[in-house]
């Protein structure tokens, strides 16, 4: 039997979703030979991991990628919110323009530091590469361990699977969670006739409008976006932190505008106890955190532009429901709305915290030559989100070539 | 940065230094927090706090708290302390007013007064067994905090929800916890 020496190339990036692209870019304008790993398509998640109806929250002019045209749209063009399956056909026309060297159907099931760099174990055959960028996304859906505790027989499904509301059976739905996924999904079913009971701990209320433009158009001018994950008070938190209550449009949707659709509001799901949802009687805190931190946000926005603008009516808190049966036929189905997360067990190296999670600063790993990106606050705020890509890219590379640059760098093993 | 002098008696680093240990060793972290209650007459009982088991071992500090419970008269009881419900509230006062204390000192915040009134509603005909339907415990806690400090109203309002975000007491009255009484 003979041994095939891997292939090897200088960067294997993991992952072509748009973070993986726009590294990809950047890398072929420095001439720095790579390739990419996609266990599916191009934009992946995209096509497998979205509900039909979503649209990004962010507006069109948050699209920017590297080695594109700014889009037609400006900052002051506020109302244009891709479909998932326009984002989908976005990456990949991205990935066309730019001649993403991508191998599709191409799964990375192991990474492992080597003495000359990293061997990347594929479902196809393994990579040798000196440097690796690991850019798979947010693909895991949490769900917290009470999940266990769901009555036998009780459909559930993670947002990350949800798709309609058809999905569902007929009946009431307990959503958990009131970050943008579970306000989305809530308000989808409730028009779609379902009872919908939403569980809500800690959120980020924002209105979609404000003096007339778009949130995001503001946020952007006060310069929110744009601080450094070294800069950030409690870049812990930062990361952590939910998304933001929007939907894509002009409207609002919060708290409020749920409860005038019907949707029932309670308090964080705090345990499952025979057949029994118990909620947190903490949703009047939750409530005020929120209201707070809207207006520091909208007070950081006015002091930016001078003036004043109107602001939301406080969160309306409801009587406290502290239960709800999930037997007695109230609620026939669960949806978690409650996070997602990457999934990096692929990768065979020190680099984890007690929770499971990769250390790095901005990007950088502890081994040498191994990144990561496409993370929550990677480097700035604006890396949440797909316009985070252009200015982490160029960082991320920029390191990677001063690394290359040197004659006595180390590698990883 | 302008200086500031704020004197809440809370030592902040301390408690940031420690929460930054923490987070590299959680083990550390698992504290057991322990009472023992013995029956003295009637209603009438005493408690008794000594040490506790925390950063990895027994904390044995010197300290030895007592304090009593029993019920009023009109509980055909000799009122000799403050009913157990009634310490559940003076718990959450005393756990929410730390965190007022602490929050306020990390924030810069100077308190020159903090004084909260706590309100349990209470149907005593569940404890009494009267009526199946109505729960034996708090049908719903009031809080009203009156606080003068170097402050905004709206930081005062967020010295108190973020208290409440990180307070023990007010989580154990929100969410639910297993508890197991045995006998030995
Ligand atoms: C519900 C939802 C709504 C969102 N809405 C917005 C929004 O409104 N605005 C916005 O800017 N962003 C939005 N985001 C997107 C978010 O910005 C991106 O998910 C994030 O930036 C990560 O992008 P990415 O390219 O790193 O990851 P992804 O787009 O997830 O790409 C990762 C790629 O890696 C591949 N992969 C994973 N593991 C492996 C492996 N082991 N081997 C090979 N390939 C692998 C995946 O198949 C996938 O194609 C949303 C995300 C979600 C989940």
């Amino acid at each position: 039997m003979t041994k095939r020496v891997p292939p090897r190339t200088t960067v294997v990036v993991v992952g072509a979703g748009h973070s993986g692209l726009a590294v990809s870019q950047r890398l072929g304008a420095e001439g720095i030979d790579h390739v990419m790993l996609e266990r599916g398509e191009v934009a992946h998640s995209w096509r497998t991991q979205r509900w039909d109806s979503l649209r990004l929250l962010t507006p069109g002019w948050m699209n920017r990628l590297p080695g594109l045209p700014e889009p037609v749209l400006g900052p002051a063009d506020d109302d244009e919110f891709l479909t998932a399956a326009q984002v989908a056909s976005l990456v990949t026309g991205y990935a066309d323009t730019i001649s993403a060297p991508v191998h599709e159907n191409v799964g990375v099931e192991r990474v492992s530091p080597t003495d000359d760099g990293y061997l990347v174990e594929t479902s196809t055959g393994p990579w040798s590469a000196e440097n690796v960028v690991l850019a798979t996304g947010s693909v895991r859906g949490v769900t917290p361990a009470l999940a266990a505790d769901l009555p036998p027989g009780l459909p559930s499904v993670h947002a990350i699977d949800y798709r309609r509301p058809s999905q569902l059976p007929p009946g009431g739905v307990l959503v958990v969670g009131a970050a943008a996924s579970g306000v989305q999904i809530a308000a989808e079913l409730q028009a779609s006739g379902r009872q919908v009971t939403l569980a809500v701990g800690e959120h980020v209320r924002a209105p979609r409008r404000y003096r007339g433009r778009d949130i995001f158009a503001w946020i952007d001018a006060a310069g929110v976006l744009d601080e450094r994950w070294d800069e950030v008070e409690d870049v812990v938190r930062a990361r952590r932190l939910s998304s933001f209550q929007l939907v894509g449009g002009t409207e609002t949707l919060d708290l409020n505008t749920l409860q005038e659709a019907g949707v029932r509001v309670v308090g964080k799901l705090a345990g499952l106890r025979e057949g029994t949802a118990l909620f947190s009687g903490s949703l009047t805190n939750m409530a005020a955190l929120a209201d707070l931190k809207l207006n520091r946000l909208l007070n950081t926005i006015d002091e930016t532009v001078g003036g004043t603008g109107e602001r939301p009516e406080p969160t309306r808190v409801p009587a406290p429901v502290l239960s709800a049966s999930l037997t007695s036929g109230e609620i026939r189905s669960v949806v978690w709305a409650t996070g997602i997360k990457p999934d990096h067990s692929f990768l065979d190296a020190d680099v984890f915290d007690h929770k499971g999670a990769i250390r790095h600063d901005g990007g950088v790993t502890g081994p040498a030559g191994l990144y990561v990106t496409g993370l929550p606050v990677l480097r700035r705020r604006r890396s949440t989100y797909i316009d985070g890509a252009r200015a982490d890219s160029a960082d991320l590379v920029s390191h990677l070539t001063r690394r290359l640059a040197d004659p006595t760098r180390r590698t990883a093993g | 940065m302008t200086e500031t002098t704020v004197d809440n008696g809370v030592n902040v680093e301390a408690l940031l230094g420690a929460r930054a240990a923490l987070q590299e060793s959680p083990e550390a972290a698992k504290f057991t927090w322990r009472a023992t209650n013995t029956w003295l007459k009637g209603t009438h009982s005493r408690s008794k706090v000594e040490g506790f088991f925390g950063l990895g071992e027994e904390q044995e500090t010197g300290r030895s708290f007592e304090s009593e419970g029993d019920h009023p008269p009109q509980f055909a009881a000799e009122n000799q302390g403050p009913t157990p419900v009634e310490s559940v509230l003076t718990a959450l006062g005393g756990c929410l007013t730390a965190g007022v204390a602490a929050v306020a000192q990390q924030r810069g915040i100077q308190l020159n007064s903090v004084t909260a009134t706590i309100e349990g509603d209470h149907d005593i005909r569940g404890i009494l067994g009267a009526d199946a339907d109505v729960r034996n415990g708090f049908t719903g806690v009031r809080v009203n905090y009156s606080i003068d400090a170097d402050a905004s109203p709206e930081d005062i309002e967020a010295l108190v929800a973020q208290s409440q975000k990180r307070s023990a007491v007010f989580d154990i009255l929100t969410n639910p916890t297993a508890v197991e009484v045995s006998v030995s």
